[in-house]
């Protein structure tokens, strides 16, 4: 047990580092930039540059240089060089390669996208303690909301209802009576939501159909109005005006945020690994829809190509510093990424201590004891869920933009445990944990593993063992490695911390706890939450046997 | 399982004695020009995306010797694009940054092969896919993409003109595997086959790998005359097991996925009346090819299949554009340009290839490429007939 | 359609269902099990079915020109896989699990995963070095005749079978057999023997159990061996029905299999046989719903065919479980406050 020892203890009185950090940033910027800037190689000697343009040596560096965000977060410096490092490096030093190699960029671009998802997904696991399976399913909504309308598959929908869906006239009606049916459901779920305690067998069929009933009547208003504007489909073969970019942005965020909200309804009653199951399920049928519903998101083919918004002034920036004009799209990605991440961070730090942040925490410690709190249990679920999908979301229509191509495969099952141990990887509950473990994992699986393969493929290794094909065995390997150093996590939140630790406090627990960390007998704890509570066998979800 | 663990350490010692060969040749001055290749090296799609990387590296090795006379040495860079297109932009934007990458072969799959092109365009690196078969891959008409093997528009058409004239298909049974692949080639044959007044008694796709009980009992029910699979070889091959061990002999066809030894092995009594369409000649048909199996056997220890031909050739196409394109260049020991080798490949023509002669239309598609359609009964595979097709624009 | 034949169709779906349900019950009681004691989503098991399917192929394939009796064959080759598969989970819940058991219950699931990924590629890897990537099993050419076939001393039976519509291989009827052999064995050893007493008493409480002087460790370590086995024996029964695996050919039938053992009620040993049965029936009517559309003329489940039998399941799950949160054979518990 004494793995989950280290990192408990709260550093005491760290050193000042402010110019630790200005060298330490300083070198690795100019390590990077060596690697990177054309001039400044051409100028090394012959063997230098062949060791610092070895793909392993160059992913390495530009780790290490990443690394500097997180030493001018974490260390004890001066604000100014705290500032200096950062923002010099996120600003300058990072478009400044992004130049020279647009694969810096698209890492950087991909790193923020799983942060901007291992955060969303912060807020259902890590505050509301929600164990959610099948995250990418909301990335995947956000993904198709700009793909159908940023490319021509919107014209292409027109042109089949045009083709089948009778005269345009009845898509008034259609229109209107799934209006009617979605206000009659909305407005039988609202009563039955006010039923307070066990729901009986009547109250669970009224909602079921009431849920039924909403959906299909949100499908026939949406059938309405494809019906009604089927006769554009002509002008809008190229997709819409590539500024309604910035309107996606917001609809991609309602769409993932509904779609949330309609599979949480159902199932967020359920408790912890029923509910996981299921979202993982939910998270297969939304990919294999996307799979199987060719008429809206071109099936297995896939929607290409999706066009991104051409914002003149970052594109003349742009050319002014010297970037080519291919390139201008992913510096206009890149920054936007940036922007929006430091909006979802912001949101994220003003739920965390908001009402409703602690009434997650709340649910996740006890949901019982937060219910008799008057904390509305489903409620304050749904919030979570929603907004954790709505970031997914966001992020879906930069990945659409950003790759010009979305296709189901994507959206797979793997990617939502991938974003899983992001999450628990960086820590659960903690905001820069999970942004680490974005990171970390991200750059494991584009950066430095294929790098391993690359760099030793000069070698004529064996197949079985060439590095190349074993990623999975690493990245497997690194998963148990960390898990088993530091279940906490690389940067575990204050709360978090005190939560694996409160059997410490002896007062706590009538049992000194170092007999306690070394038995097999483990204290019960008074949390319950698949997130966070620690495997106890008092408390059940299901039968047992 | 003793052998296994002499294996490992004998190939332990081979990778250190690689090791110390490697750190020598890196010493050697010359210009050095790389090729890559983009396919899938690790998760479940490795076994087939290792055999384009291994088709590719004989045919660098069977190249060097002449960039060689030319004061270049030529490499080969494999990159794992995990049959993901996040990781294959990635990867694709890493092939930009090493400019002594002149070209690339792959990817394996279209929904990768999409995105990297586009990807790669702005940079003029040239890719010829060895097997993505989706229309729209060069219906953008991008000038870097090319491919070897009709797309399913071409090959589609092919396959049901031989169900019609050579197997009399009245009823046909239309299954797909619900990738681009499957799907897409699945579609043409089907539209093909409508045109020409086909009954279709049945379509879907599945992703089942091994479970295919009720796709069998529906077959058994509508009684088709025969069955087409778009799919790929290790999931096609259980279904023609499950399907014969009910009893049902009709004929299985499908398109150049099917391209493999192991079909016959995973169908074990099942491989009967099965038909695919390929661009790879039989062996009885290239004197190359039964080199070229040995050399494969040799190098890396198991016998060569499709996509092991596939990227070998669509490596040749790729080599033979870049030595165009250092030939028509002046110095010696100078490397061609991206966009010279770009223009080359487009205007190249490969003779000699496992598929025939490969030269490119206006958007990268072969002009015209002769389909083989082999049949596989108690076993074997034979010749049964050749269809020619033609790019669908010029 | 007349009756006469869609009679014979339905029962053949639904027997090729149940085949197919043995097999998942079979795989989800080690999901099952390990969750009982440990509430942890084992995802590394579907790499321990895997290698248990492995361990089978290896088995027929070096005793394929022996003369042997197939049955025998087939024994060791469960027997062999049971070993294996059952040290396998064993060393997997002392090196990866054990260590975690205050952490966070999160932790040991990301562990699951990582473990799931290494056992992935190490088995690629080992096969790899033979030349092989897709696995077909060589089995006993009498266990792909069919059953009481022609010429069979039974053969009355067979075609009354088949007329009701039941073909059946003899590789089939060894599956359902050893299945539910392997059900008859287990619930013998959870219900009447003292392992199984402490097995029980672990699940429901660990700490009560610990003091009435129950070794919890072991008894943990004994039940991730009874599921590794049973993986095992999925493994070598999976690889008989469909014939061919790879190293990543766990991933979907174990996903298939832990929503059966939730379907059941997690937890509940009847639970995940009845959950693996109903899985896989359902998963098989759902394929020829577009046939049964198109016989009652209902347009719109013309459109549901075979590539929907993966959500199925899913959608089924849900709609049980709305009616009945802890699943259909699981124990409801009030919570204490």
């Amino acid at each position: 047990m004494t793995a989950i020892r280290p990192g408990s203890q709260p550093p005491t009185a760290a050193p000042d580092r402010t110019w630790w950090l200005i060298i330490v940033g300083i070198i690795t910027s100019s390590l990077l930039m060596l690697t990177q800037e054309p001039t400044w190689r051409a100028a090394l000697p012959g063997g230098i540059a062949k060791f610092l343009t070895n793909p392993l040596v160059g992913s390495l560096l530009l780790t290490l240089f990443l690394s500097n965000l997180l030493f001018a977060f974490r260390w004890k410096a001066a604000a100014w060089a705290k500032a200096l490092v950062f923002f010099g490096s996120l600003f300058i030093i990072l478009p400044w390669a992004g130049r020279d190699n647009t694969a810096i960029f698209d890492l950087a671009i991909q790193i923020g996208i799983f942060a901007a998802l291992a955060l969303g997904l912060n807020i259902v696991v890590g505050l509301a303690g929600l164990l959610d399976l099948g995250y990418i399913a909301f990335f995947a909504v956000g993904a198709y909301t700009w793909g159908i309308f940023g490319s021509g598959q919107f014209a292409k929908i027109l042109g089949y209802f045009a083709d089948n869906g009778g005269p345009v006239g009845g898509g008034l009606r259609y229109l209107l009576g799934g209006l009617l049916l979605t206000i009659l459901g909305a407005v039988v779920m609202s009563i039955i939501s006010k039923v307070k305690g066990k729901w009986n067998t009547g109250q669970r069929w009224a909602n079921f159909l009431a849920i039924m009933g909403l959906v299909a009547g949100i499908i026939m208003s949406l059938r309405g109005v494809l019906i009604l504007m089927s006769p554009q489909a002509q002008s809008l073969m190229s997709g819409v005006n590539p500024n309604f970019f910035w309107l996606f942005l917001v609809l991609a965020l309602f769409a993932a945020a509904s779609v949330g909200v309609i599979i949480g309804l159902p199932v967020l009653k359920l408790k912890g690994d029923y509910l996981a199951i299921i979202t993982l399920g939910l998270g297969e049928v939304i990919r294999v829809l996307a799979n199987n519903l060719s008429t809206y998101s071109n099936g297995s083919q896939g929607i290409t190509p999706i066009v991104s918004p051409t914002v003149p002034f970052m594109n003349a920036i742009a050319g002014a510093l010297g970037f080519s004009p291919d390139q201008y799209n992913l510096f206009f990605l890149y920054f936007l990424v940036i922007a929006i991440i430091a909006v979802i961070i912001l949101a994220n730090v003003r739920l965390d201590r908001s009402r409703i942040g602690r009434a997650w925490v709340a649910i996740r410690e006890d949901e019982v004891a937060a219910q008799a709190m008057g904390v509305p249990l489903m409620q304050t679920k749904l919030i979570a869920f929603a907004t954790g999908a709505s970031f997914a979301g966001i992020m879906g229509v930069i990945f659409a933009a950003k790759q010009t191509f979305i296709s189901p495969e994507s959206f797979i099952l793997t990617q939502s445990t991938s974003i899983l141990s992001m999450v628990v990887l960086g820590g659960l509950g903690s905001i820069p944990g999970v942004i680490l473990g974005a990171a970390i994992v991200t750059i494991l699986n584009i950066s430095l593993l294929p790098s391993l393969g690359e760099a030793t493929a000069a070698l004529k290794l064996p197949q079985q063992i060439n590095p190349a094909q074993l990623q999975r065995l690493v990245f497997g390997t690194i998963l148990v490695m960390m898990m088993l150093f530091r279940p906490e996590g690389m940067l575990p939140s204050a709360r978090q911390q005190r939560l694996m630790h409160e059997d410490d406090d002896p007062s706590d627990n009538e049992t000194p706890q170092d007999s306690l960390k070394h038995s097999a007998v483990e204290p019960a704890a008074e949390v319950y939450s698949p997130g966070t509570a620690s495997i106890k066998d008092d408390q059940r979800t299901g039968g047992a046997r | 399982m003793k052998r296994a663990k002499g294996n490992v350490g004998v190939r332990l010692i081979g990778v250190v004695a690689a090791l110390l060969v490697g750190a020598a040749q890196a010493q050697t001055a010359q210009t050095t020009i790389k090729m890559a290749s983009l396919s899938p090296l690790s998760g479940p799609q490795s076994d087939v995306g290792t055999q384009i990387s291994n088709g590719a590296r004989l045919a660098v090795n069977e190249y060097q010797g002449q960039f060689a006379k030319l004061g270049l040495n030529l490499s080969l860079q494999p990159y794992d694009d995990q049959a993901d297109p996040t990781t294959g932009t990635a990867a694709a934007r890493k092939i930009i940054a090493d400019s002594s990458i002149l070209a690339l072969v792959g990817p394996l799959n279209s929904g990768v092969a999409i995105p990297v092109s586009v990807a790669l365009a702005p940079s003029h690196v040239a890719l010829v896919s060895p097997s993505a078969t989706a229309n729209v891959l060069t219906e953008r008409g991008l000038k870097n993409t090319n491919r070897i093997v009709p797309r399913d528009d071409a090959q589609g058409p092919a396959g049901a003109d031989f169900m019609l004239s050579k197997l009399k298909a009245k009823k046909v049974y239309m299954l797909n595997d619900k990738t681009a692949y499957g799907e897409g080639l699945a579609g043409e044959v089907e539209k093909a086959l409508r045109a020409k007044g086909v009954q279709i008694v049945g379509s879907e796709g599945t992703e089942e790998k091994s479970n295919f009980g009720s796709i069998i009992q529906k077959i058994s029910l509508s009684k088709p005359d025969v069955i087409y699979f778009g799919g790929v070889y290790s999931q096609v091959g259980v279904f023609a097991k499950q399907l014969r061990e009910k009893g049902i002999t009709i004929p299985l066809v499908g398109g150049d996925a099917y391209d493999s030894a192991d079909l016959l092995s995973i169908a074990g009594a099942g491989a009967n009346n099965i038909y695919f369409t390929t661009i790879v000649a039989p062996a009885s048909e290239v004197p190359a090819a039964k080199p070229l199996a040995a050399l494969y056997q040799k190098t890396f220890g198991k016998p060569i299949q499709g996509f092991g031909i596939f990227g070998y050739d669509a490596a040749k196409v790729v080599l033979q554009g870049m030595l165009d394109a250092a030939r028509s260049g002046k110095a010696s020991g100078q490397a061609p340009t991206r966009a010279q080798v770009e223009n080359a490949i487009r205007r190249v023509r490969a003779t000699g290839l496992m598929s025939g002669t490969v030269q490119f239309n206006s958007v990268g598609d072969r002009r015209a490429a002769r389909m083989y359609i082999m049949k596989v009964n108690q076993g074997k595979v034979r010749l049964e007939t050749t269809l020619d097709v033609k790019a669908p624009r010029p | 359609m007349d009756l006469s034949t869609l009679g014979p169709f339905l029962v053949g779906v639904i027997t090729s269902g149940l085949v197919l349900g043995f097999v998942y019950a079979i795989i989800a009681l080690g999901y099952t099990m390990v969750y009982g004691v440990l509430q942890l989503i084992n995802f590394a098991h579907s790499e321990v079915f895997v290698t248990g399917a492995v361990v089978g192929f290896e088995i027929f394939r070096v005793l394929e020109p022996s003369p042997m009796n197939g049955y025998l064959k087939l024994l060791i080759a469960l027997i062999a896989a049971m070993v294996a598969s059952g040290m396998l989970n064993v060393i997997i819940e002392r090196l990866a699990y054990r260590p975690l058991r205050n952490a966070p219950r999160l932790v040991p699931l990301i562990t699951a995963i990582g473990v799931s990924l290494i056992l992935q590629d190490v088995i690629r890897i080992i096969e790899g070095f033979q030349g092989r990537f897709d696995l077909t099993y060589k089995l006993p050419p009498a266990f792909n005749t069919n059953f009481c076939g022609a010429d069979s001393s039974c053969e009355a039976l067979g075609t009354a079978l088949t007329k009701v519509g039941i073909s059946l291989q003899i590789k089939e009827v060894i599956v359902v057999a050893v299945s539910l052999l392997s059900l008859a064995l287990l619930n013998y050893l959870v219900n009447s023997t003292k392992l199984g007493r402490a097995i029980r008493a672990v699940a429901q409480d660990r700490v009560t159990a610990g003091l009435m002087g129950i070794d919890s460790n072991r008894i943990i370590a004994l039940t991730f061996l009874i599921g590794g086995a049973l993986g095992g024996i999925s493994g070598v029964l999976f690889g008989m029905k469909f014939g061919t695996i790879n190293a990543y050919s766990g991933f979907d039938p174990g996903i298939i299999a832990f929503t059966a053992a939730v379907l059941g009620g997690i937890g509940s040993i009847p639970g995940a046989v009845l959950g693996g049965l109903v899985l896989g029936v359902i998963q098989n009517l759902i394929g020829v719903t577009n046939v049964l559309g198109s016989i009652l003329n209902i347009a719109n489940l013309q459109a549901i065919d075979a590539s929907y039998q993966r959500i199925g399941a899913f959608l089924v799950l849900v709609l049980i479980l709305i009616f009945k949160p802890t699943g259909l054979l699981g124990r409801s518990n009030t919570e204490k406050v």
